[in-house]
């Protein structure tokens, strides 16, 4: 099995296989071969789009566009005929998930399982800037204008008066 | 001999740290002196002992001493000795021996330049250091011992991953914990004033170089990682939003915000709280880069998944750790008075603006690496959350605290003025849209959101040059007056200043290799050409060779402009003969800041033609010197006189008490 994504994993944090031999196997990585270039370049470009984000099922968490494995390119020249075919980018993606399952894109449909996966940005940026927003007119209120002086301090102050 | 020695180091490194754990921070409650003095010696103890586990390792490597299992799969006597060397920390026992190493170093550090800590607080850091050690020590002498003995001892060893066969693994691991686990020494002052009750803005003075040292380790550790991936992997990316990468770079953007909230603590001693939790965030985002890595959770179709205990055991760590110092902070938190007070627009303000989109976008990258997990565990449904979410997301969370990064040295503390600072960057603003219109034109319109991007990149690096000008005050006092006054800023000014240039150029370059990079898949006959990024580059053929450990397929490529050969460029297919496993070391070639990459594919049966990829890159190589200039900028910063701990400090004080008498 290939996968750049192991590799990079590797990379990332160079810490690893323990166990060699386990079919970890990552080859050199070529992606898109010049025989499956499709000739119209407009099509090419929204193939490679597509691709890019489209997982290969087989490898981890990386797109058929990027990958060498068998998978992937059965499924480039499957995205290639649909295009030549005559379908939508929407179209060929709905024939992908009804063949694979919601896993097989890269960047998850809104739906009811997902919808906390999209919202959190947007909850957690609006949840902050409202406490930030909040407790900075809070304190703002709560607190006198100039600090006072502790009884310690004021039995200091009262030294250094007299004696100054 | 001395690999038994090794482990019994490791098993006393142990015992010594259960001592550190409890004694120092008992000696902190009853306020006995010397109870707390043991953690000084302890660390550097225990520093000592790990160093030696860690020698006793990297000799059973050099000699090739393949009784030693860890020697045996990951290593082989024909691997060049660097590799030996680095193939210590290139598997997991190792890599974990490293990383409790490097803990110890940063707590030996802190006892031997923590001397004007005050020794409760000294005491306390010092214990939780202990903690973390004990864990990290148990974990790695009841799971992953690296001294574990193989009967018989095999002949040769099965060789390191070749991918790992490479200068990069010398460099970027060890970076990369520096960073990781130097965030350890935040999170146990941030620990230690929770137990104490007590912070001020001497103890952000105290945290901010160490944050400062972890956070620049972080950065050179990630950005050395993108540009190993890069050049190694073939296929030209530097970034894959891979869950292991995230892993790293979530610590670095919360460490990030952990820097600037730890400015505003110091100054005007407002955020503590916050800046105590993020303290305690950005580690807890370190361990769980580790334990995302080392248990293999995420990957696991894959190698390393080896054995479930390692995960439990890590994810007990984690659990203890986090849910601890967050029950800890949770209870403590509102015994800690918040101080200073300002006004939404001020540097304050900007600094709190600059924590918001950095925790956010933290935020945002730990769920999109968690979800499948979590989706899975409750529904059973599978999903994937790959590189388009991540650009999606993250991209529009950038752009508003990219634009207002040069706002916040421009603003003052407390009160600021928008409009002001607004004016005295006239020149960036005008640079940047000139960029963009220019850029705009260039493309015909075709690049549009490119443009914009370069102009970004302009109105970052202008901007943040902007602030030095203005304090130098060249439009007032000219040029000599200028430049003198110049030389007296602090440094901390100039780091500010380089960081932020540093990110510009890091988003000129991601740009423009984004927008304007040219890819050709094609396959080439022996003299045939191609044209890219204005060279033609012409095939010679292809070649055999024979390297220590591994074959390769060289093929030789001319690169010519207008028909002058501007030399060669080689780009191979390896295989590694102990695994049998193949690489490909791409050819790149530097113009300036743009490569060409080229990377070969299968070459055909009859051997004539080969399918080869070629890429030019434009202006990539900004990418990794913007980070460069940011950690410079973070070095930079550090020599500043206020923050070499206590020394400053320390004559203040002096004086003050003589003046009082």
């Amino acid at each position: 099995m290939q996968s750049k994504l192991v590799v990079a994993i590797a990379l990332a944090t160079a810490l690893l296989m323990s166990a060699p031999g386990d079919g970890f196997a990552p080859s050199p990585a070529y992606a898109v071969e010049p025989d499956e270039v499709l000739d119209d370049p407009a099509l090419e470009a929204r193939a490679r789009q597509l691709s890019a984000g489209l997982r290969c099922m087989v490898c981890q968490n990386q797109s058929i566009d990027d990958s060498n494995a068998g998978l992937a390119k059965d499924l480039r020249v499957l995205v290639r005929e649909r295009l030549v075919a005559g379908d939508t980018n929407k179209e060929v993606i709905d024939y992908l998930v009804s063949r694979y399952g919601e896993f097989v894109l890269l960047q998850p449909r809104v739906s009811a399982g997902t919808v906390a996966l999209w919202v959190t940005p947007i909850v957690v940026l609006f949840a902050g800037a409202g406490y930030a927003f909040v407790a900075m007119r809070r304190r703002r209120k709560d607190q006198p204008k100039t600090p006072t002086l502790s009884d310690e301090e004021q039995r200091e102050l009262a030294k250094v008066l007299k004696n100054g | 001999m001395i690999v038994e020695l090794g482990h019994y180091a490791l098993i006393l490194a142990l015992a010594a740290s259960l001592i550190q754990s409890v004694i120092p921070a008992l000696g902190a409650y009853r306020g006995d002196a010397r109870m707390m003095e043991v953690g000084q010696s302890s660390s550097l103890g225990v520093f000592l002992l790990l160093a030696f586990a860690f020698s006793a390792l990297t000799v059973a490597y050099v000699t090739s001493d393949f009784s030693v299992l860890n020697v045996y799969e990951n290593s082989h006597s024909a691997k060049p000795m660097l590799y030996k060397i680095t193939g210590v920390w290139g598997n997991h026992e190792g890599s974990m021996l490293l990383w409790v190493l490097i803990l110890a170093f940063f707590g030996a550090l802190v006892a031997s330049f923590g001397r004007d800590l005050p020794p409760s607080l000294r005491a306390n850091v010092l214990s939780v250091q202990a903690w973390i050690l004990t864990a990290f020590l148990a974990f790695i002498l009841f799971t992953s011992n690296p001294f574990a003995r193989l009967f018989p001892a095999p002949f040769e060893g099965q060789d390191l991953n070749p991918i790992l066969q490479d200068v990069g693994l010398a460099i970027h691991p060890p970076l990369l914990y520096l960073g990781y686990v130097g965030f350890s020494i935040a999170f146990s002052f941030a620990v230690a004033a929770l137990m104490d009750g007590k912070i001020d803005a001497a103890w952000a003075r105290w945290v901010r170089p160490w944050t400062l040292t972890a956070w620049i380790f972080l950065t050179l550790g990630i950005s050395m990682g993108s540009y190993w991936a890069y050049y190694e992997l073939g296929w030209g990316g530097w970034w894959f939003w891979d869950p292991v990468e995230n892993a790293s770079f979530m610590p670095w953007l919360s460490g990030t915000a952990l820097l600037h909230s730890a400015v505003v603590m110091e100054k005007r001693s407002a955020l503590k709280v916050w800046t105590i939790l993020l303290a305690i965030l950005t580690f807890s985002l370190s361990l769980l880069g580790t334990f995302l890595v080392r248990s293999g959770v995420l990957t696991s179709v894959h190698a390393f998944a080896t054995d479930p205990s390692r995960g439990v055991f890590i994810l007990m760590i984690l659990c203890i750790f986090i849910g601890g110092s967050l029950a800890l902070f949770a209870f403590r938190a509102s015994t800690l008075e918040s101080g200073g007070l300002f006004q939404p627009v001020s540097r304050e303000g900007a600094l709190v603006l600059n924590n918001l989109f950095l925790t956010t976008a933290a935020a945002t990258v730990l769920i999109g690496t968690l979800y499948p997990l979590l989706l899975e565990m409750v529904t059973g449904e599978k999903i994937s959350v790959g590189a388009p979410f991540f650009n999606l997301t993250f991209g529009p969370l950038m752009v508003p605290l990219l634009l207002a990064v040069p706002f916040g040295p421009l603003l003052a503390w407390k009160r600021g003025d928008i409009a002001g600072a607004t004016q005295r960057l006239y020149w960036a603003v005008g640079a940047a849209l000139l960029t963009a219109i220019i850029a705009i034109a260039l493309t015909q319109g075709t690049e549009v959101l490119a443009s914009l991007g370069l102009g970004l990149g302009v109105w970052l690096l202008i901007g943040s040059l902007t602030d030095l000008a203005e304090r130098a005050n060249f439009r007032k006092a000219g040029l000599s007056k200028g430049f003198a006054r110049l030389k007296g800023l602090p440094r901390s000014a100039f780091g500010t200043t380089l960081a932020h240039f540093g990110l510009g150029v890091t988003v000129i370059g991601i740009v423009c290799v984004s927008a304007f990079e040219t890819e050709i898949v094609t396959s080439m006959e022996p003299g045939g050409t191609r044209e890219a990024g204005g060279y033609e580059i012409r095939f010679d053929g292809m070649s055999k060779r024979q390297g220590p450990n591994f074959s390769e397929e060289v093929g030789t490529f001319t690169v010519l402009d207008a028909g002058r050969a501007l030399g060669t460029m080689e780009s191979a297919r390896r295989l590694y003969t102990a695994r049998q496993m193949p690489t490909t070391e791409a050819g790149i070639r530097t113009n300036w800041f743009s490569q060409l990459y080229i990377s070969l594919g299968d070459s055909a049966a009859n051997g004539g033609a080969t399918v080869v990829r070629i890429w030019y890159k434009p202006w990539v190589t900004l990418i990794w010197i913007g980070t460069l200039f940011m950690a410079f900028g973070g070095m930079v910063s550090l020599a500043d006189r206020r923050l070499r701990v206590g020394a400053p400090a320390a004559r203040k004080s002096l004086h003050a008490s003589g003046a009082k008498a």
